[in-house]
């Protein structure tokens, strides 16, 4: 299978440590991807070396099954973590330069950018300065800059800091709306109910090592502990077959109770209905999944 | 390449567009030109104010021979030395000189008393009239007629010729050679620093407010870190082009609207390309013959390598110090730490402003060649020791150096810079420097 962007057991070793071990992910096309990991752990070397600012010791990076080139630039999109404009120019100079050195003709580029100006409100601003800009507008000029050459290939780190939470509605919108344009997105992140709500796949990142990846649902379901939450009405206290379950907790809170019941020994979870059904009225019933943030925190430590 | 030009483009325009520049356009040579008038102006104006001098002469032999001069006047007085003081200096407020009486010499001696400091002209005046009085009186009494020494003086007067190479000779002047050399090297100087400055600034500006990392996923580190540096240097050509026709231009309004006309009043070196000119200063130059010479010293200066180094001097002596700043503006995260880092950069630029009295005063000497090859001060020591004519192999060897130093400081500047920019909250000193320098990409 062909992968959008394809990094092949990459390297990468500074002076004083060694920043990525043997990496390699795969980024389907029209996906997005969340690259996620603990602060320092190698995320933004990778996305440096795919965006070409720094050289790989070993391994390969293939953007659309061929080997990465300079001119691929223009094909990417990259919004830093750490990013910022020009604070003295003019936003509409700032963003037609920005734009023309990713290669867009300039009449190109000011075409461009009045469609996207109107789409984020700030078309009033073009003749502005940076520096009169408001960090939630400065954000969204950002946005649009790293955009508005139309790349195949979009590369977010931390997108999300610095913004409020109407804007972040926007900004996942418009992410999705990219992919569904055709974009591949890979973003990397901290924020892991945005990684729920917008990746397709991920891989985890920690000390310079992928230790985890693959389709999101799927590695639920790998880290899925088994348990189901009932809640129920009885008079009296549960009892199961301690062979084959397992009651975690139980306890009432609100007039409502509820127990999180694990399944042993290959039990399945029609079997557990079965044999509460006698003893309470189910009120609900509920396998509960680890959410991403859970996955992340006992692999991270583990 | 085309993304080079982007950055040139963008680096020229910002800075040639800003308030800055326009009134630094304007006010430099205004300043320039002022600098060069108002010395002129002022030792005019000072003079005049007239001064009367009281003379209390009790040895009698000098009565009579101080002469009325253009601001000083002079008059007897014949009493008491006290009350004649008193009343010439706090009643008159005049200046007040006593010469004592002796018993059997020529007095030699006397007291200028004055209540603010008794302006040169007046003390050298009255020390010259003594001396020659007293000359006169000594020749006299052993027997030998004044007449017949002054008969006897002769005037030497020597001119430096420099035999160039072909046997073309040509008159030099030490003094207007010094003058310009000073010139040259402190321009030389004085450009790299600012627009050195520039670069660091401007590299400093990227790194802090972020935008380094968003450019340099559309172009490689050097090309960002060159199209600084260049578009900086065009700026510096562009002010220094700008300053010298806007020099003249001043100095011609100066010159016919304050002094009406009046050129002689004017010490002043125009170095305009082929109008080149130097006016001799001061009121009292009797004759045009100094003015003649003047311009005859200046037209044997070839002012083709003049200008020629200068620029070439300016660029590559700019070129290899502002990789340097701009290596340290990628190194470091705060204003405040580039000091330990600019100190080291700076003082080669010092050393050599500082040595050009000893290099004018001995433009040969081994020690002037040697400064005039390094390459870091070869730039201002070179241009102080041209003006004085160096062999064409010396500025050939120089300028090659000179080149070598600028690509491979150019080279080192690169390596700590692209590694620099990206790194913040380090704190950063000479071994991780040395460390980001042996650094793979």
């Amino acid at each position: 299978m062909m992968y959008a962007l394809e990094a092949k057991n990459v390297s990468k070793t500074y002076v004083n440590h060694k920043a990525l071990d043997n990496v390699s992910i795969q980024v389907e096309e029209g996906s997005v991807f969340g690259l996620l990991g603990p602060n320092g752990a190698g995320k933004t070397s990778l996305i440096r070396i795919i965006n070409q600012i720094s050289v790989m010791d070993q391994g390969e990076i293939l953007l659309n099954g061929h080997k990465i080139k300079p001119a691929d630039t223009a094909l990417i999109g990259y919004l830093p973590e750490e990013r910022g404009l020009y604070k003295k120019m003019k936003v509409g100079e700032q963003a037609v330069y920005l734009a023309q050195l990713k290669g867009v003709k300039k009449q190109d580029a000011i075409k461009q950018l009045k469609i996207w100006f109107e789409k984020f409100e700030i078309a009033g601003w073009w003749n502005k300065k940076v520096e009169e800009l408001s960090k939630g507008m400065q954000q969204k000029l950002q946005f649009i800059a790293t955009v508005m050459h139309n790349p195949k290939l979009l590369i977010f780190d931390e997108p999300f800091s610095g913004f409020d939470p109407i804007n972040v509605n926007i900004l996942k919108q418009e992410i999705l709306n990219l992919r569904n344009e055709g974009a591949t997105v890979i973003f990397s992140t901290h924020n892991m109910a945005s990684v729920e709500e917008l990746c397709d796949h991920i891989a985890l990142i920690n000390n310079s090592k992928v230790i985890l990846s693959g389709e999101i649902n799927e590695i639920k379901n790998r880290y899925k502990p088994n348990i189901f939450k009932v809640e129920y009405n009885a008079e009296n206290i549960l009892h199961v077959d301690e062979a084959r379950f397992e009651i975690v907790s139980d306890e009432s809170k609100n007039g409502v109770k509820a127990a999180d019941i694990r399944l042993l020994n290959g039990s399945r979870s029609n079997d557990l209905i079965n044999a509460l059904i006698a003893q309470c009225e189910i009120k609900s019933f509920n396998e509960i999944l680890p959410s991403i943030n859970d996955i992340f925190i006992k692999e991270v430590k583990a | 390449m085309n993304k080079i030009f982007l950055i040139i483009q963008r680096e020229y325009l910002s800075r040639v567009k800003k308030k800055s520049f326009i009134i630094m356009t304007f006010l430099g040579p205004v300043l320039m030109a002022a600098m060069m008038i108002l010395p002129a102006f002022l030792a005019d104006w000072s003079e005049a104010t007239h001064k009367n001098v009281a003379v209390l002469d009790e040895s009698g032999w000098y009565y009579g021979k101080f002469k009325d001069q253009d601001n000083i006047s002079f008059y007897q007085v014949h009493d008491d030395l006290d009350a004649d003081k008193e009343k010439a200096l706090y009643e008159k407020g005049d200046l007040f000189l006593y010469i004592p009486k002796t018993e059997l010499n020529i007095p030699v001696y006397a007291e200028l008393f004055s209540t603010k400091q008794a302006g040169l002209n007046i003390t050298s005046y009255i020390k010259s009239v003594m001396k020659k009085e007293a000359e006169n009186k000594k020749l006299l009494a052993s027997g030998i007629d004044p007449n017949v020494i002054k008969s006897s003086k002769v005037d030497v007067k020597l001119s430096t010729i420099r035999v160039e190479e072909g046997g073309i000779e040509k008159k030099s002047n030490t003094e207007v050679e010094v003058g310009l050399a000073i010139f040259a090297g402190i321009m030389i100087y004085f450009f790299i620093f600012m627009f050195g400055a520039q670069v660091l600034k401007g590299v400093m500006e990227e790194k802090q407010s972020r935008i380094a990392e968003v450019i340099l996923s559309s172009v490689k580190p050097f090309q960002l870190m060159m199209g600084k540096i260049i578009g900086i240097a065009m700026v510096g050509l562009t002010q220094f082009l700008l300053w010298i026709i806007l020099t003249g231009v001043f100095l011609g309004i100066f010159q016919s609207g304050i002094f009406g006309g009046d050129t002689d009043m004017l010490g002043m070196l125009s170095q305009g390309g082929t109008t080149s000119q130097v006016v001799a200063a001061g009121p009292d130059v009797a004759s045009a013959d100094p003015f003649a010479m003047v311009t005859e010293v200046i037209s044997g200066i070839n002012f083709k390598i003049m200008i020629f180094s200068f620029l070439f001097y300016f660029l590559a002596g700019y070129l290899l110090f502002a990789s340097l700043f701009a290596a340290i503006g990628g190194a470091v995260d705060h204003d405040t730490d580039t000091q330990q880092f600019m100190l080291p950069v700076s003082i080669p630029l010092i050393f050599s402003v500082a040595m050009s009295g000893v290099i004018v005063s001995q433009p040969d000497s081994s020690l002037s060649f040697w400064l005039s090859m390094i390459p870091l001060t070869s730039p201002v020591i070179m241009m102080i020791r041209i003006p004085f004519g160096v062999p064409v192999w010396q500025i050939a060897l120089s300028m090659s150096l000179l080149v070598a130093g600028f690509v491979a400081s150019t080279w080192m500047a690169g390596k700590i810079y692209r590694t620099g920019i990206l790194m913040y909250g380090q704190k950063v000193n000479y071994t991780i420097l040395w460390r980001w320098l042996r650094q793979k990409r």
